[in-house]
């Protein structure tokens, strides 16, 4: 078949631009994005890894009630975040389980129910799935079912998830699309350090079971000065990373990195301003933040990896044009993973990279 | 080159009796028949006994290797090893890129099981299938091009470590126990089908926990299906070890119901004489399972160097004692079914290969980016794929699978 001349060229530029791993043009396009803190205290330099284990320690200690576990999680876990938590506070409240995730999800909720805190790990994203009867038929309408006599509330699940590279079809999914469906469970997704252990901590306070989906390739990708003491960052609220008024572009996660340096290139070659917009909340989200922005742009990108059809992109474009008809320039874009698997090779060319969005921000103001 | 008898004793298995047999019975071999210096059969004794569960009698505990065999063996083995050596250090030099799980230490399971195997058994696994992917068919090019993601890879470079397929071979997977239950659905489609045909469904002693075996078990068992369910049990889920995670480690009688054979996973042999049991008695009884105890060398994954949950000293012991492929060795050539020069001349020719399909999964073209939207459906459902903006990207059925 034949490619469009304007398709090979946006390839041709991926393949140069690709030619560094995918960890390596992470944590070259990372942006600082200043968050606010609630908290006080000492700063300390740390990744999202070592952030997560910080908010893991603190949460610990504080509820005698927290256990943490998962399949090696006692070791450390896979991307190390629950390093030397097992050594501080004994094998009875950090441990490994069993490779059975529908078992650790039942397990979690069980814990939960008691009003004990429950922090879970599901090794990878891709993993989850076995255990989502348990989360979406138990967890999420417990409260709910038993007129509110109980509820799994003080449950965290914690899920590595996103592209990392090589990662191919069971270990790059971004599966919040899913359970973005399930009234009763709540959705976050942080961008970096200081908002990964602000989200995680505010989780396990919360009263409703929580999926913190952190996406891995950003554990070790850059280092912020993340402050040492207990702070929870507000669940439901997205953040404004960059004020704009021509359009509103929306992302969670490693995609709020491309949408910031998409951002830049717009304002630098096509001279438009762009409000960036972190979703950090899918379930539930910031309605009037984002609508506020559109309201004043009239024009707005969603952009994510999960594929085109339901991912949560369309939740958002539909909102928006029932909420801001009126005010829209131009019909909501979507930039996302195609309707494919995830790919293997095909990586790069999945991806809703900058050349994607920086494509639809032309098309955008060409409508 | 024979070596003293005495060596015999501290082999996994012990030989009790050892054949010459007369060059006109042997005459289509001519290497053998021509050189009476050297057998080409002998009769082994299995050193480690089987261990039954609900079974009145197990497999043969005395079996042939002609020298044939041996020869078939040897090679499987050793190419096996050779292809994982070779994307040990392909992974490091970050050709290989993501996931890669290593089989170095377990090649007696898979090699035993296949020459077991008949032309109408079929097999599905997991994590640690490229010896298996060679064992079904693909040649070494195949397997090293599917993990360096090219076009000539098995499954053209769109699956990588674990998603490597070929006829009779239902794949490895890449969530862990997900593939038990569909190795359940293959043995009911050759009952169904009344073929003889049988399937055996491999997972790891880590997956051994998940529920979905045990629902597995529990309809093949119902439904008498021509299953045998393996747990390859090399001791360690990930990095945690099997007393660990489990809480029965006698893995063979976790079927309940279900009878079990534990076998020594070390020695092909055991393996092979195991498994033709196993075939005989699912396609008469229904389903069992069988445990091969065995041993991987490697870390779980290349990000795991393996050592932080166990010793050096524990991985060194099994490399010097167990070893699959050294103590085969040793026993042909105890045997005199092997020669030391065959064993050299065998392993200058496998490096020879692997080296070939090194430098071709190195040097060979990926698949052209249209091939994203490849296959995602048959006879797609839309035309076009969605998501691409701007790009009306037709849908392509690029090959029929080998199962239509």
């Amino acid at each position: 078949m034949t490619i469009p001349i304007a398709f090979s060229c946006v390839f041709v530029i991926e393949i140069i631009e690709n030619q560094a791993s995918f960890l390596d043009n992470a944590s070259a396009g990372w942006m600082n994005t200043n968050d606010a803190v609630s908290g006080n205290g000492n700063l300390k330099k740390m990744n999202m890894f070592n952030a997560i284990n910080n908010a893991m320690d603190l949460a610990l200690q504080e509820d005698k009630t927290a256990l943490l576990f998962g399949e090696d999680v006692g070791f450390g876990g896979v991307f190390r975040c629950s390093v030397n938590l097992r050594d501080k506070y004994g094998n009875d409240r950090v441990f490994n389980t069993p490779l059975c995730e529908q078992g650790i999800a039942g397990f979690a909720i069980g814990v939960a129910n008691t009003g004990a805190t429950a922090i879970a790990e599901i090794q990878f994203a891709d993993y989850i799935f076995p255990s989502f009867d348990q989360i979406i038929n138990e967890a999420a309408k417990y409260r709910y079912r038993s007129g509110g006599l109980f509820d799994c509330g003080s449950l965290t699940f914690r899920v590595p998830c996103g592209a990392v590279g090589h990662g191919a079809l069971y270990h790059s999914q971004s599966p919040e699309g899913y359970f973005a469906h399930t009234p009763g469970l709540r959705v976050v997704i942080p961008r970096g350090p200081i908002k990964a252990k602000g989200l995680l901590l505010a989780c396990i306070k919360d009263h409703n079971p929580c999926i913190v989906f952190e996406p891995k390739t950003l554990y070790r990708a850059a280092v912020e000065e993340v402050p040492t003491n207990f702070y929870t960052s507000e669940l439901g609220k997205a953040d404004i990373l960059r004020k704009g008024n021509d359009l509103t572009l929306i992302g969670w996660g490693t995609q709020v990195h491309v949408l910031l340096e998409v951002a830049d290139l717009s304002k630098k070659h096509l001279g438009i301003e762009c409000e960036v917009i972190d979703l950090v909340s899918i379930l539930p989200w910031d309605r009037n933040t984002i609508c506020n922005s559109v309201r004043k742009t009239g024009r707005v990108i969603v952009a994510h990896e999960a594929p085109y059809t339901q991912g949560f992109g369309a939740e958002l474009a539909a909102c928006i044009q029932e909420t801001c008809f009126l005010q829209l320039e131009a019909p909501v874009k979507r930039v996302t993973g195609w309707d494919t698997p995830f790919p293997h090779v095909f990586e790069p060319f999945y991806l809703p990279d900058k050349h994607r969005c920086l494509a639809a921000v032309r098309e955008i103001f060409n409508y | 080159m024979l070596r003293s008898l005495s060596r015999i004793s501290e082999l996994p298995i012990v030989v009790r009796q050892l054949q010459k047999s007369a060059s006109a019975a042997q005459g289509g071999l001519s290497k053998t028949s021509t050189n009476n210096n050297y057998a080409t059969e002998a009769t082994i004794e299995v050193n480690r006994p089987f261990k039954l569960h609900r079974l009145d009698e197990g497999p043969a505990t005395t079996v042939k290797l002609t020298k044939d065999e041996a020869l078939k063996y040897y090679t499987q083995m050793q190419t096996i090893r050779r292809i994982e050596t070779a994307a040990g250090n392909l992974y490091k030099e970050k050709i290989i890129r993501g996931f890669c799980h290593l089989y170095s230490g377990q090649e007696a399971c898979a090699v035993g099981m296949k020459a077991a195997m008949r032309d109408v058994d079929n097999i599905i696994s997991a994590y640690r299938v490229h010896g298996w992917t060679y064992l079904m068919g693909v040649s070494p090019n195949g397997v090293l091009a599917e993990l360096t993601g090219v076009q000539g890879g098995c499954a053209r470079g769109k699956g990588g470590s674990m998603h490597m397929y070929s006829p009779n071979f239902y794949g490895g997977n890449g969530i862990v126990g997900a593939q038990v239950p569909l190795g359940a659905g293959v043995g009911l489609a050759c009952k169904y089908k009344g073929n003889g045909g049988m399937c055996l469904a491999l997972y790891g002693d880590g997956a051994a926990n998940q529920g979905q075996v045990f629902e597995a078990y529990n309809m093949a068992y119902l439904w008498k299906l021509p299953v045998i369910f393996v747990c390859e049990n090399n001791n360690y889920g990930m990095g945690t070890s099997s007393e660990r995670a489990s809480c029965n480690t006698d893995y063979y009688t976790r079927g309940d119901a279900l009878p079990g054979i534990w076998v020594d996973g070390m020695d092909v042999l055991a393996v092979r004489s195991a498994t033709e049991f196993a075939i005989n008695y699912v396609n008469t009884h229904g389903p069992l399972v069988m445990e091969t105890n065995t041993y991987r060398y490697s870390g779980h994954s290349m990000s795991d160097p393996g050592t932080s949950y166990r010793t050096r000293e524990e991985i060194q012991e099994v490399r010097q004692k167990r070893d699959p492929i050294t103590s085969f060795k040793e026993l042909c050539i105890e045997l005199g079914l092997i020669t030391a020069d065959e064993v050299k001349a065998i392993d200058l020719k496998v490096r020879k290969e692997i080296d070939e399909a090194t430098a071709f999964a190195k040097s060979d073209a990926e698949l052209a980016v249209s091939h994203l939207w490849t296959d995602v459906y048959s006879n797609n459902l839309e035309p076009k794929l969605r998501g691409p903006i701007s790009y009306n990207l037709d849908h392509i059925q690029e090959r029929k699978g080998v199962n239509h």
